[in-house]
């Protein structure tokens, strides 16, 4: 046996509400980050990320009351991530109650952030979150890749795979890699991506963007991914958690499959 | 269960490392009645203690120092009273931890050292199987089970787990994990617990495992 390849549902919460439709017929509240997390829970996600994407800093209050109500009702682990500026952004939304958190935009502006948050928490609640895609436009990089602000809208000539080199020396315990071609097409994740970024890091890598089917899932694993994340797919029901972690059992990948062991 | 049973008094020890309320909440969650406190004196009447602890093994030492913690823990087990460490407040509770170059002296209630896990990925995050020794209480009813781990360092070599050492004292029962090499996941030594993950984060297991350990308090 050996560690699980984890599973993650992803949120993008606004104002306190999810956003993207949601097709659960069977919640009370499908706006409600809440319910959506006990429901992911119940399925047998091994983790939850939160993408704060919410605009005005006076609805930010909103996000520390729906972390908080989120960490007293499931009791996983908790990623939050979208507009991490500072470490007392960082320390507030710990007590809030979540686990770790995802820095982006922030550090790519002033890197030394990453230091900062790992010095003071530990480099396990640190994830860098980091939205690239292939080189365009004349611009060149070594891997090909390139890092992007502004959720994947601007392009920063800068190399994507070096960028987590950094990131992982100045402390982060983890990526999330999300691959800004194969975000939204829902034709598999980039694994080319994910090898690059995997050849070079020993940190723990969440793969992100582009899962469509069941058997996307494997290769992005086969490629190095140590986690697989998906937002829409589950959130409009088109594939569950459940047939995820099946679809990687039935190759080979070692998952956690609480429900074959029910314990009530 | 089904009985009337007595509501246990836990504390979580409150020594300035995160997470103490997902300790707080998840033991709440299993019926215990929860007070978070640096106050020794509060820590002493609990029917159980918990020490958590996230981040550096010095950081940790440091704010344990600051509330007495290593004479509380002391005192608790001198006098039979259970105690309860997580994650690096399972860590601090052996000789003496190594980060970064960085030798830090422990709470010295097991030898061995806390050093770091060979692993060609790490932290060592997510969910692991454990392989608990035959008659464990707090891993009773759990096999097969996975808990969640988030952790660099950890306890390779656990002498005093090795048969024919304590002599006549009880041995500690000592719950194995692999992630590159094998490490200490869990011990219990009479009323001494401990884990490397966070039950409070492992979802049913974790909740049933601290189940099993507010049964063997009194």
């Amino acid at each position: 046996m050996s560690l699980a390849v984890r599973v993650i549902p992803c949120l993008d919460v606004d104002a306190g509400r999810v956003v993207k439709g949601v097709n659960f017929v069977d919640l009370v509240d499908a706006g409600d980050p809440v319910e959506m997390a006990r429901v992911y829970d119940a399925e047998g996600a091994d983790e939850l990320t939160f993408l704060d994407i919410t605009a005005s800093s006076g609805d930010r209050e909103t996000t520390y009351d729906v972390v908080r109500r989120t960490a007293e009702s499931v009791f996983i682990p908790l990623t939050v991530g979208g507009g991490v500026r500072s470490v007392a952004d960082v320390d507030r939304l710990l007590r809030n109650g979540a686990d770790k958190i995802a820095v982006n935009t922030a550090a790519v502006t002033r890197p030394e952030l990453i230091a900062e948050i790992a010095d003071r928490f530990g480099n396990q609640v640190l994830v860098l979150s980091l939205d690239a895609r292939r080189v365009r436009d004349g611009v060149q990089t070594d891997s090909g890749f390139e890092v992007t602000t502004h959720g994947g809208r601007r392009g920063t000539g800068r190399d994507a795979v070096e960028w987590v080199v950094q990131a992982a020396q100045l402390g982060v315990g983890e990526v999330l890699l999300n691959s800004m071609d194969a975000d939204g097409t829902r034709a598999g994740f980039d694994t080319d991506l994910i090898s690059a970024v995997r050849r070079e890091v020993t940190v723990p890598l969440i793969a992100s963007g582009g899962a469509g089917a069941v058997d996307h899932f494997p290769p992005a694993v086969a490629a190095g991914a140590d986690a697989v994340l998906a937002a829409s797919v589950f959130h409009f029901g088109q594939l569950r958690v459940g047939d995820v972690k099946q679809g990687l059992a039935a190759a080979g990948v070692p998952i956690r499959q609480e429900a074959d062991r029910p314990l009530r | 269960m089904g009985s009337v049973a007595a509501v246990k008094k836990v504390v979580v020890l409150d020594y300035g490392s995160g997470n103490l309320r997902s300790a707080e909440r998840a033991l709440t969650r299993v019926g215990a009645d929860v007070t978070v406190s640096a106050d020794p004196e509060v820590a002493l009447e609990a029917d159980g203690l918990v020490v958590p602890g996230v981040g550096a093994y010095a950081a940790c030492m440091d704010g344990l120092r600051a509330v007495d913690g290593p004479k509380v823990i002391g005192r608790r087990l001198a006098g039979g009273r259970p105690v309860l460490g997580i994650c690096v407040g399972m860590q601090i509770l052996f000789e003496r931890g190594v980060e970064h170059g960085q030798d830090t002296e422990g709470c010295g209630e097991w030898p061995g050292v806390v050093e770091q896990l060979h692993a060609p990925v790490l932290p060592h995050m997510g969910w692991n199987t454990v392989s608990s020794p035959e008659g464990s209480k707090l891993f009773a009813g759990l096999e097969g089970q996975r808990f969640y781990f988030v952790h660099s360092y950890g306890v390779r070599e656990f002498p005093l787990a090795e048969p024919g050492v304590t002599g006549r004292l009880t041995p500690p029962a000592v719950t194995w994990a692999e992630h590159g090499d094998r490490f200490v996941a869990g011990v219990e030594n009479g009323p001494l617990s401990a884990t490397q993950f966070h039950p409070e984060k492992s979802g049913d297991a974790g909740a049933a495992l601290l189940t099993n350990w507010l049964d063997t308090l009194d």
